[in-house]
């Protein structure tokens, strides 16, 4: 039986190799809860050094064009990057 | 370079408060302000009095008053004209000063609550910026107060400097967890944070045996918030560094999130040819 654990990291620009500046985590086995405010560094410097620690990359912020009268604007975090484990769990088949 | 009139000044002891220009460019670029020790100790031990008896409940108190319904919308020296504590509070010429210096004369009172985290919290609040999306570039401010010592194993509140300018409703940023650059509000008792009313912020869990409290506070400005503080070092080159530095998290949109801090300086001022590091000006040239 396996569970999934979600990384997301928010990068510098779209190249997943620029630095991580905002990151959650998802646990789904339910082994740790983490939170708003939880720790003061990423856990990967970048997507691609999460990458070569096995970490799979499952969805890719799309670029898109800021609407006309809008180039301007800040909203949401523009580069996040959701990578993916796979965990076996203890015991399991 | 055009200077729009300043707003009213005000006299005596509150002007001797205003907020210089390089604050007031520190709250426009990273969103907020802390002010130690504004709140002398004994009125502190009043006002967490007051909160604990639920004297003054406010717009989510179980408890609301037909008074606490009345004060939104009404001018903040009316709301706190009289009375000890938290009224008090409002009305120590320090804290009056800084509303004045960001808000100009006459501000409105909104709404106030007394947040509270029980001893042994164990979560932290998602991140979230109050109220709803507001496209408005005029601001509101919201004032934090810490009227106990407050260590980081208490929490306090979380802040995100350099947030506020973002176009976000209330909790959609939720799924966020940190942020290069977060801050956590460590301080001793009689310490604001006097933010603006887009800052992201969450409230950190508490793992003492004490209850936390966090006294906010809302206003809104009575008029076009203009020259509002003491703008004597108004040209001062620590305001264009201010308003050009940006926060760890930027990334790539670290330079639009500087345009979006000229602009709402060039409000403030009325300073329509306000700029720094040529950012406007180059947009701003005719065109053949």
């Amino acid at each position: 039986m396996t569970r999934q654990q979600l990384l997301i990291l928010y990068l510098a620009n779209s190249d997943l190799g620029s630095p991580a500046q905002a990151w959650s985590f998802y646990d789904g086995t339910g082994a740790r809860t983490a939170m708003a405010g939880d720790s003061e560094a990423p856990p990967y410097p970048s997507a691609l050094a999460a990458m070569q620690d096995g970490w799979r990359v499952i969805q890719l912020p799309a670029l898109r064009p800021p609407q006309p009268g809008n180039e301007h604007m800040t909203s949401y975090l523009r580069f996040e990057v959701v990578l993916e484990k796979m965990i076996s769990l203890p015991g399991a088949p | 370079m055009t200077i729009g009139a300043p707003a009213a000044q005000p006299a005596g002891d509150e002007r001797r408060h205003l907020l210089p220009s390089a604050q007031v460019a520190h709250f426009v670029a990273r969103g907020f302000l802390r002010l130690d020790g504004v709140v002398p100790h004994p009125l502190c031990a009043e006002a967490l009095r007051e909160i604990e008896a639920d004297a003054r409940p406010g717009a989510f108190a179980a408890r609301r008053s037909e008074r606490a319904k009345a004060e939104a919308g009404r001018p903040m020296d009316e709301v706190w004209a009289t009375g000890g504590g938290l009224a008090a509070v409002m009305r120590l010429p320090a804290v009056r000063g800084m509303v004045q210096s960001l808000l100009g004369p006459g501000a409105i009172h909104d709404h106030h609550h007394a947040h509270v985290v029980e001893a042994g919290h164990r979560y932290s609040q998602p991140w979230h910026a109050d109220a709803i999306i507001d496209p408005r570039t005029a601001f509101d401010i919201q004032l934090f107060f810490f009227f106990h010592d407050t260590p980081r194993a208490m929490g306090g509140t979380m802040i995100l400097p350099g947030s506020h300018l973002r176009r976000v409703h209330e909790s959609d940023i939720a799924r966020y967890q940190n942020f290069l650059g977060q801050v956590a509000t460590v301080c001793q008792a009689g310490t604001v944070l006097v933010c603006h009313h887009g800052l992201w912020h969450c409230g950190q869990p508490n793992s003492t045996g004490a209850r936390r409290y966090m006294w906010k506070v809302r206003l809104n400005p009575a008029a076009a918030q203009r020259l509002t503080w003491n703008t004597a070092d108004l040209t001062a080159p620590e305001v264009r560094e201010l308003l050009t530095t940006p926060e760890p998290w930027h990334g790539n949109e670290g330079r639009l999130e500087i345009v979006n801090r000229l602009r709402l300086w060039r409000q403030l001022t009325g300073d329509d040819g306000f700029d720094a590091d040529y950012w406007l000006t180059r947009l701003e040239m005719p065109r053949g």
